[in-house]
């Protein structure tokens, strides 16, 4: 338990993604088998026991510690598994269970044996190891760090891409011995034959100027980048899921879909929430993707589907040697064979040259579009982001002029910075109202800048966040705007991010709310044709 | 004769505890005749009284903060253990561990024996002289840390969790938000214990009191100024700066800083989280829940007072052993770092006690 709590309380309280990998590494180079197998299941949310319930953790701790300063205490942590590793009593000094064991036990303790089982081992810990292992116990564990991540850290332990470990792992099974075998060279790669394994995903590289002016058109094909989630369908002989485009599984948020795949096959394709083939905002995804598992309301309510762009296994047979042209042809092969519901075909679009697609994604306005992507005709399907065979051409944002109300600081690097910027919009009766918040999008000059502005111009404090003066406007750009019951202005944001400091602008001068507004896009577009306004309007 | 009660001879006032047949004030609030103050803190120790008694070490650093016409009009020092009357009440001061200095105010009067305790701990210190119990009929406490939440880890536990830190990135400047008097040259000593014998790296604001400590017979071994080193200086370097310089602008000169912070308060996750903290350190200058009880219980007064802090729980506490224990709310004193959500900006926000800071321009400190 010492290293797994000391990794959990350093992972806590550490902003920095590369921090935090180089804390895993640490980790798993340091721990032995089982252990770090079981901390690695703890992290990627693969562990399964019946969890202790808090009512008994209290109900331990009061045979302990007098009710008053226990209660008096948890008002002042509030934390129920903290303030219980704080208060817990310190008897004699032992060593803490390992983490396999306490994962072992859990297993075969009765659950009449448990509250004794517990209260034993955190005689034995420190706060920490406290701390960690009721989270653990409870299923309360947050660590701050995705599988995702212990993936990479255990790819570079092993001089390995982390990808290499993503087509393993949906094959094996906590504490994962035979892939530690493999990393650390002691054993071949793990066999995932039949397993419903995830398969490292193609993405592509911005398309810039200078790429667009010495790109060959007629080597591509052109398709809508839709504003939902990349995500992976597969299902082979040994089971379904639905992948996202980092690996995750969440399956089990998207019943539905899981039960429209009666095929074998890999596919990759965009999430969706689809209303009679409209494209619902990316907020009703985000609705499904905030359930672990979702209610039959919201199944109702945020249908999902998914629109297919590639395929990659039919059966058994790996389609991603071939050109995107010979797969497309597969696809709608494919498609029209087994005609799956829940699933359409994402078009391609026709088009003559460069001209014709810029004046399509100049029009693209619709909620559900990001953009175009740009797929090379005879380009294989490849792992990772190869520059030059896929292209996303993203249309330009939409933009509006608002004064700076909150700033806070960052963290890690920007941790002595006012950095995370709240903005808002006068309503029509000349109320500020927030819209949207931006970390991102300015040099550390402008960056500079606006901390000084923010030091000098501060109003009142909230804890770590200053209320200023309403007086600087920032140009904020934006993929999108939605309507949002979430949001006190009614309407959220895609991307937003600052474009420039308008010093030279006076705050009365700064965007209505109202005109905003006029720029939602209510609903989704119908499959594609309706998908583009005259491009006048685009400006 | 009969004991007088110490309630009878010693008064809470506005400007403090008074001992009235002594005529004096401890740790007064404000400026006051007479003063005996138990610690050099800017809570305790303030400015502007006319005659001032306390041990030479605290004289010295009250003299070292505030400049020695504004330190008292006149200064007795008095050295631990040595027995002074004043106006037929003898007074005597005890080590109290909280920093260098620090004493608990013994006062006897007419058979009746009260400790004022000061702020006050019992781990080991380095760099100040051990708390001395003193057998009493009221013992006067903070309450600092007064929930059974707040137990101190060994400070070489925590001490050992920065060192493997800087093994593990050992690029990054590790520095370290500790009160610039008592807690900064504490954790220096402390890392001197540990074996770092290289430079350490210390804020401006901190530069003074060390001298001082070190001419006070302190070891702080190979410091530097912070502020005058180049980045590349300070890779893989520990900086000691007061915790308020850390978030501000002037922690801007560290390379990709680790955050650390030496307090009691880091017990808390969530209020370590909240204070942008990297690497909790939970050194305290401060007694924990647990010594809070062992030293009234070692005192063996049948009642205890609480000056300031989370008195409630405490009392609660002393209720369940039989003993009696009154709050006496006194105003003003504000424990350790008090604050420290809002830990930067010197300009508008209150003094913080224990960190007089300058006011430091940027890249003046």
């Amino acid at each position: 338990m010492t290293p797994f709590a000391a990794l959990l309380e350093r992972l806590l309280f550490t902003p920095g993604r590369l921090a935090k990998i180089a804390l895993l590494r640490d980790y798993f180079a340091h721990t032995p088998d089982p252990d770090r197998g079981y901390a690695l299941a703890a992290i990627a949310g693969d562990l399964s026991f019946v969890a202790a319930k808090p009512a008994m953790i209290r109900e331990i701790t009061m045979a302990r510690v007098d009710a008053t300063l226990f209660e008096w205490s948890y008002d002042y942590v509030g934390d129920l598994a903290e303030t219980v590793a704080l208060i817990w009593p310190d008897t004699a000094p032992g060593v803490a269970p390992r983490l396999s064991e306490v994962v072992d036990a859990l297993h075969d303790t009765s659950k009449a044996a448990l509250p004794a089982r517990i209260a034993g081992w955190l005689d034995l810990c420190d706060p920490s190891e406290r701390i960690a292992l009721l989270k653990l116990i409870t299923g309360g564990l947050r660590v701050g760090a995705s599988a995702r991540l212990a993936k990479i850290a255990l790819g570079e332990m092993a001089g390995l891409p982390a990808d290499d470990i993503e087509e393993v792992w949906h094959g094996l099974l906590p504490p994962y011995l035979p892939l530690f075998d493999w990393l650390e060279g002691r054993a071949p790669k793990p066999d995932a034959a039949g397993a419903p394994v995830f398969r490292p995903t193609m993405l592509a590289h911005p398309l810039e100027e200078a790429d667009a002016a010495s790109i060959d058109w007629d080597a591509f094909r052109a398709e809508w980048k839709w504003d939902g989630i990349r995500v992976q369908l597969v299902a082979t002989s040994g089971g379904k899921r639905l992948y996202t485009r980092t690996a995750e599984d969440i399956s089990h948020a998207f019943p539905e879909i899981l039960a429209a795949m009666h095929f074998l096959g890999v596919l990759d394709g965009e999430l969706l929430v689809l209303r009679d083939g409209q494209v619902a905002p990316f907020a009703d995804l985000q609705q499904r993707l905030n359930r672990k598992s979702p209610t039959a309301k919201m199944l109702a309510e945020f249908p999902a589907a998914v629109r297919l762009y590639d395929i990659l296994f039919d059966g058994d047979e790996d389609l991603r040697a071939l050109p995107f042209d010979a797969r497309r042809q597969r696809l709608e092969a494919w498609y029209a064979q087994e005609n799956p519901e829940r699933m359409d075909l994402s078009p391609l679009i026709d088009f003559a040259g460069p001209e014709d697609l810029a004046q399509l994604r100049l029009g693209a306005r619709a909620a559900s579009i990001e953009g175009l992507m740009l797929k090379r005709g005879d380009a294989p399907y490849l792992a990772g982001r190869p520059k030059g065979p896929w292209w996303k051409w993203k249309r330009d944002p939409l933009s509006i002029d608002a004064v700076l109300m909150y700033a806070q600081r960052g963290h890690g690097r920007r941790s002595s910075i006012y950095s995370d910027y709240t903005f808002g919009l006068w309503r029509d009766d000349g109320v500020l109202v927030p819209v949207g918040k931006a970390y991102s999008g300015i040099t550390d000059q402008e960056l500079n800048f606006l901390d000084s502005w923010v030091r000098n111009h501060t109003t009142s404090r909230f804890g770590p966040v200053r209320e200023v003066e309403k007086a600087l406007v920032l140009e904020i750009i934006f993929d999108a705007a939605q309507l949002s019951t979430r949001h006190k202005s009614g309407v959220a944001l895609r991307f937003p991010r600052i474009s420039r400091i308008r010093t030279d602008k006076p705050a009365a001068e700064a965007d209505r709310l109202s005109s905003l507004m006029a720029r939602v896009v209510r609903s989704g577009i119908a499959k594609g044709e309706t998908l583009v306004e005259a491009p006048a309007a685009a400006n | 004769m009969v004991v007088p009660h110490p309630e009878t001879w010693l008064r809470v006032l506005p400007q403090g505890l008074y001992c009235e047949p002594g005529g004096f004030f401890i740790d007064p609030l404000r400026a006051v005749d007479r003063a005996v103050i138990t610690h050099g803190h800017s809570d305790h120790a303030r400015a502007g009284h006319q005659a001032v008694l306390a041990t030479p070490d605290t004289l010295a650093i009250m003299r070292a903060r505030m400049g020695a016409e504004r330190a008292g009009e006149s200064q007795q020092p008095l050295a631990y253990g040595e027995p002074l009357d004043i106006r037929g009440v003898q007074v005597t001061l005890r080590p109290a561990g909280h920093v260098l200095g620090s004493a608990q105010i013994v006062m006897e009067w007419r058979g009746s024996r009260a400790v004022v305790s000061g702020d006050y701990k019992r781990q080991d210190d380095p760099t100040c002289a051990p708390f001395e119990p003193v057998e009493c009929d009221v013992f006067v406490t903070e309450a600092t840390f007064g929930f059974p939440v707040f137990r101190h880890p060994p400070p070489a536990h925590e001490i050992a969790k920065l060192l493997k830190s800087l093994a593990l990135f050992p690029e990054r400047t590790h520095v370290i938000g500790a009160y610039s008097l008592g807690k900064s040259q504490r954790v220096i000593a402390l890392l001197r214990e540990a074996g770092w014998d290289g430079p350490i790296y210390i804020h401006g604001a901190l530069t003074s009191l060390c001298a001082l400590y070190e001419e006070r017979g302190v070891r702080l071994g190979d410091l530097r100024a912070a502020t005058a080193a180049k980045k590349e200086v300070l890779k893989g370097a520990i900086v000691v700066a007061p915790p308020a310089a850390c978030a501000d602008r002037w922690g801007r000169r560290l390379n990709d800083p680790v955050i650390a912070r030496a307090s009691g308060w880091m017990r808390v996750r969530q209020r370590a989280k909240m204070a942008g903290v990297e690497l909790p350190m939970i050194i305290s200058d401060h007694a924990d829940w647990d010594d809070l009880l062992r030293s009234i219980a070692e005192a063996q007064a049948p009642e205890v007072w609480v000056t300031h802090g989370s008195e409630e729980a405490l009392i609660h506490a002393l209720s369940l052993r039989q003993i009696r224990g009154r709050a006496l709310r006194l105003v003003g004193y504000e424990g350790e770092e008090p604050g420290e959500e809002a830990p930067d900006e010197r300009a508008s926000a209150p003094p913080e006690p224990g960190d007089h800071l300058p006011p430091v321009a940027e890249g003046a400190a």
